[in-house]
């Protein structure tokens, strides 16, 4: 134990390096269940929204371009991938496959937030943004068809705000990562922001179907 | 410390099944299944969290405290579902006037 006790990343209210990173987990997992319920709040919104006006939600719906959506989920599971790539590394103490592994996350993350801005402008061009101008064919009710995109602008925006956050997060890493700062012994940041960069793929893996793909059999 | 590392191959495998079930979900999403449509999706986009959550955010192999946030965090999001649809599915049942 001695040689643990030597280790300056350990603070001094913790015994054993391994205490310290369980405490750091269990925050983190924490943290993570009130974003959690925080997303969950707006998932519920969805489906109640999404029980009354069925109809009008359907052909919302498929009117978002399924191909792209699905391509940016593999893009974002890819960048997930990489990511434990990097925790990885950093377990191993593998200083520059840290650092290549983040910068590929950092790549697979920004072309997500690309291809999901072109999907915006695509929104605002066909008058697809819930407001004055708004227009969806094929529903007689638009203010049911607004609604669908106002929850669509929220969620994804909210899970964009996250990716933008991550963003910042992996770019800190990669600074950190250079300077030498993780080793195999401490690595705790790798391995909690790898925790939230997993956390809004998660995210992702419920908005994709429940917005691009249910209702997609039904006749247009 | 007994910090469990996982193999390259055993994240390739997982990252090969997640992509695999993006397509499935793609494609069956497409085939009229009624009503089973959003169960479907709902069912591979769980086993899709559950890949992820278990391996990339190894709760495999973490302490038993964690894993007991972990599920109780998704209890509240159960709870938070449940009572809620309780609600608005039912407000019709009763007939009240003016509704």
């Amino acid at each position: 134990m001695a040689s643990e006790a030597e280790t300056p990343a350990l603070q001094v209210q913790f015994d054993t390096e391994a205490q310290q990173k369980d405490a750091s987990t269990l925050g983190m997992w924490i943290f993570l269940i009130t974003e959690v319920m925080f997303f969950g709040g707006m998932f519920t919104a969805y489906t109640v929204y999404r029980r009354a006006y069925s109809d009008a939600f359907a052909v919302a719906s498929a009117s978002l371009n399924v191909t792209i959506g699905a391509i940016n989920t593999a893009v974002l599971l890819v960048s997930s991938f990489t990511m434990v790539m990097a925790v990885r590394a950093a377990q191993l103490g593998q200083r520059r496959m840290i650092v290549l592994f983040l910068v590929l996350t950092l790549i697979f993350g920004g072309i997500f937030l690309g291809v999901k801005a072109y999907e915006w402008n695509e929104k605002f061009e066909q008058h697809h943004v819930p407001g004055p101008s708004f227009h969806l064919d094929g529903v007689p009710q638009q203010g049911h068809a607004q609604l669908f995109f106002s929850l669509y602008f929220a969620m994804t925006g909210l899970h964009a705000a996250h990716m933008v956050i991550g963003v910042g997060l992996i770019s800190w890493l990669i600074w950190l990562a250079r300077k030498g700062t993780f080793t195999a012994e401490y690595n705790t940041p790798v391995d909690m922001v790898g925790l939230y960069w997993h956390f809004v793929d998660i995210i992702w893996i419920f908005l994709f179907p429940l917005l691009y793909l249910i209702d997609r059999h039904l006749p247009k | 410390m007994t910090e469990h590392i996982d193999s390259i191959r055993t994240y390739t495998v997982v990252l090969l099944a997640l992509l695999v079930l993006t397509a499935v979900t793609t494609l069956v999403a497409f085939v009229d299944l009624g009503a089973y449509s959003v169960v479907v999706a709902l069912a591979i986009a769980v086993c899709k969290m559950l890949l992820v959550a278990l391996f990339f955010m190894h709760v495999r192999h973490s302490t038993k405290l964690t894993k007991l946030v972990v599920v109780g965090g998704l209890l509240w999001l159960l709870i938070l579902l449940m009572l809620t649809l309780s609600d608005f599915t039912t407000r019709g049942w009763l007939g009240v006037p003016g509704r």
